[in-house]
């Protein structure tokens, strides 16, 4: 390095040669510095894409309106569906008759797109209660009740088709209706979330 | 391909001026002396065009801000009041409105042209790519804009196309829940639509300014795709192209009043003029005309996730096109089996738009899949093969023989 000022009087080309093997030759205390800064930097930039990223993601106050909700099951007629916004999501809760739940219960489920059988989508001594998220599981519209020739739901935007289970049965999504967290308070009603 | 400047001012504050940053001369050997090939035909002034209605949504686009509110409750309510209570607002609004159409419109008659003569061949691959990345931040600026509306085909036009992230396996509905900023479409959602609407235009105008640039560096295609030999090919940007293009552009621009002063709501969905509601579903969904035909690939595949990556690829394809295409003659008129392929493929593009507004049921189904698959065919069967197979027309031996005979 002490040879810097002699440096300046060769050629240009002989002075490049200098610099190359200077470099190349021997990890000097400059390239522990370069790569060091370099690295911190690095860091820095994503640190900061941390908060510009998690920014968009749900903010308190929007999960604060996503707390439990209840609902009272006793208004609600045998084979009537309600819908109840937990979460700003549609909520459908099926009041299923006999008829209904017979259908659900003796469908072969491995011929299912999304085999479940109805027990897994009902709680256990409920079975007249469906209560399902009601988004099509393809691209989100919500699908319209007792339509369809499975007796569930017919999604207008795609043609998918949900049997009284809420189980695809016909078109193009992948998934059954899925089911929100939900547990009985009483025989009568049930707490969502 | 620069034009020669020979820009001398003679005004003295402006010999002062360009000494200091010879924005003159740039301007002057860009858009005055510019060589351009003699026989450029019409559909080489969808260029300027598509300038001119980026400068108009710009331009309204900034006004009608002014009296837009981003809010779930008052969005809907202020573009009825943009409508009836602000000075000209309906005016602005309808140009606003028709102006994204008439853009689409443009892009896809500057997109065929492209094809058809093959201008995105060597050495003007980055011009076409820089083109493609346009037309995709096109197609996010205007699916934004339309959700501002925020009536029923808006928010569930947003509810439909985030969810098409959720198709991703794993962290599908994780990135569409931080595309919402909550668990549904709602007001986060719209705040950021307004915000990213606002910003992307800028975005456009900042790679167009690339593609122009690319543009002056290859130099122009032409009705022949052969390059420019001698002074005898080309003619001055100004006047003649300049003139050109002015003179279509008046002619486009008709086209455009008729939309906004005589059939304003033509292109739009009746549904749109209902406020969102986030409970219910309208009967039939379909996205604005400019999408259809992405809308019938993505439906004419009965798998979700198959579906969602034949409607990104159908539009990433374009991009490969200057290596898909093996052909080394660039214009349709010298391949006479491209030329026959290129019409079947447009017709393809317009039957999927046709297709992408009908029920998905029975003979429409089965015509969108043909159509998907020849779309996809054309790109990556017909091209990669006619360039081995095709027998091509003599090409003229200069642009200047080829417009006055062989004679010259």
């Amino acid at each position: 390095m002490g040879s810097s000022l002699g440096r300046m009087n060769k050629p240009p080309e002989e002075r490049a040669k200098d610099v190359t093997t200077v470099s190349s030759a021997e990890h000097t205390r400059r390239d522990f510095l370069y790569i060091a800064t370099g690295a911190v930097g690095a860091v820095g930039a994503a640190a900061v894409l941390v908060p510009l990223i998690a920014q968009m993601n749900p903010d308190a106050s929007t999960i604060a309106a996503g707390a439990p909700i209840e609902v009272d099951l006793a208004p609600i007629a045998d084979g009537q569906i309600i819908k109840v916004f937990w979460r700003s999501k549609p909520i459908f809760i099926f009041h299923r008759t006999k008829k209904e739940i017979e259908e659900a219960q003796k469908v072969n489920v491995a011929t299912l797109p999304d085999p479940e059988p109805d027990s897994a989508r009902v709680k256990q001594g409920h079975d007249q209660w469906l209560v399902v998220i009601g988004i099509c599981t393809h691209l989100g519209c919500i699908p319209l009740a007792h339509q369809g020739e499975y007796g569930g739901w017919f999604c207008p935007c795609h043609g998918s088709v949900y049997d009284t289970s809420g189980r695809i049965r016909q078109g193009p999504a992948p998934r059954n209706l899925l089911l929100p967290p939900y547990k009985f308070v009483s025989d009568a009603k049930i707490q969502i979330g | 391909m620069s034009g020669h400047s020979t820009y001398q001012p003679q005004n003295k504050f402006l010999q002062w001026f360009e000494k200091r940053l010879p924005l003159g001369g740039l301007i002057h050997s860009s858009f005055v002396v510019y060589p351009v090939p003699r026989n450029l035909n019409y559909l080489w002034t969808f260029g300027g065009i598509l300038a001119f209605m980026l400068g108009v949504q710009i331009i309204t686009g900034i006004v009608l801000a002014m009296h837009y509110t981003p809010h779930v409750d008052l969005a809907f309510k202020s573009v009825e009041g943009i409508m009836r209570d602000v000075n000209f607002g309906w005016l602005l609004r309808y140009l606003h409105a028709n102006g994204a159409s008439m853009f689409f419109l443009a892009v896809y008659i500057h997109m065929f042209r492209g094809i058809y003569y093959g201008s995105y061949k060597e050495p003007r691959e980055v011009l076409w790519i820089l083109g493609v990345i346009i037309y995709l931040l096109m197609m996010a600026t205007g699916f934004m804009g339309y959700v501002l509306v925020w009536g029923q085909m808006s928010f569930w036009a947003a509810t439909v196309i985030t969810n098409l992230f959720s198709a991703i396996p794993g962290v599908g509905d994780t990135i569409v829940t931080w595309l919402w900023g909550g668990y549904a479409v709602g007001n986060p959602t719209l705040n950021r639509f307004y915000s990213l609407h606002y910003l992307l235009p800028f975005v456009i105008a900042g790679v167009v300014v690339l593609h122009i640039w690319a543009l002056h560096v290859a130099g122009q295609n032409n009705p022949t795709g052969i390059e420019p030999k001698s002074d005898k090919d080309t003619v001055r940007f100004t006047p003649e192209a300049t003139v050109k293009d002015a003179f279509f552009l008046a002619v486009f621009c008709i086209v455009y009043a008729w939309f906004v002063f005589y059939i304003p709501n033509f292109l739009g969905h009746a549904d749109n003029y209902i406020p969102a509601n986030p409970a219910v579903t309208p009967a039939e969904i379909v996205p604005e005309w400019y999408y259809l035909p992405f809308y019938a690939i993505l439906r004419s595949i009965p798998d979700k996730l198959m579906g969602v990556i034949a409607l990104f690829a159908s539009i990433i394809v374009l991009a490969f096109i200057p290596w898909l295409d093996t052909s080394r003659v660039r214009s349709a008129r010298y391949r006479p089996l491209f030329k026959q392929f290129f019409w079947l493929w447009v017709i393809a593009c317009i039957g999927l738009g046709w297709l992408g507004s009908k029920q998905p049921e029975g003979i429409y189904v089965i015509m969108s899949r043909i159509f998907t698959v020849y779309y996809f065919a054309f790109f990556l069967i017909v091209m990669p093969l006619l360039g081995i197979f095709e027998k091509t027309k003599p090409l003229p031996n200069s642009i200047s023989e080829s417009v006055l005979g062989a004679k010259v």
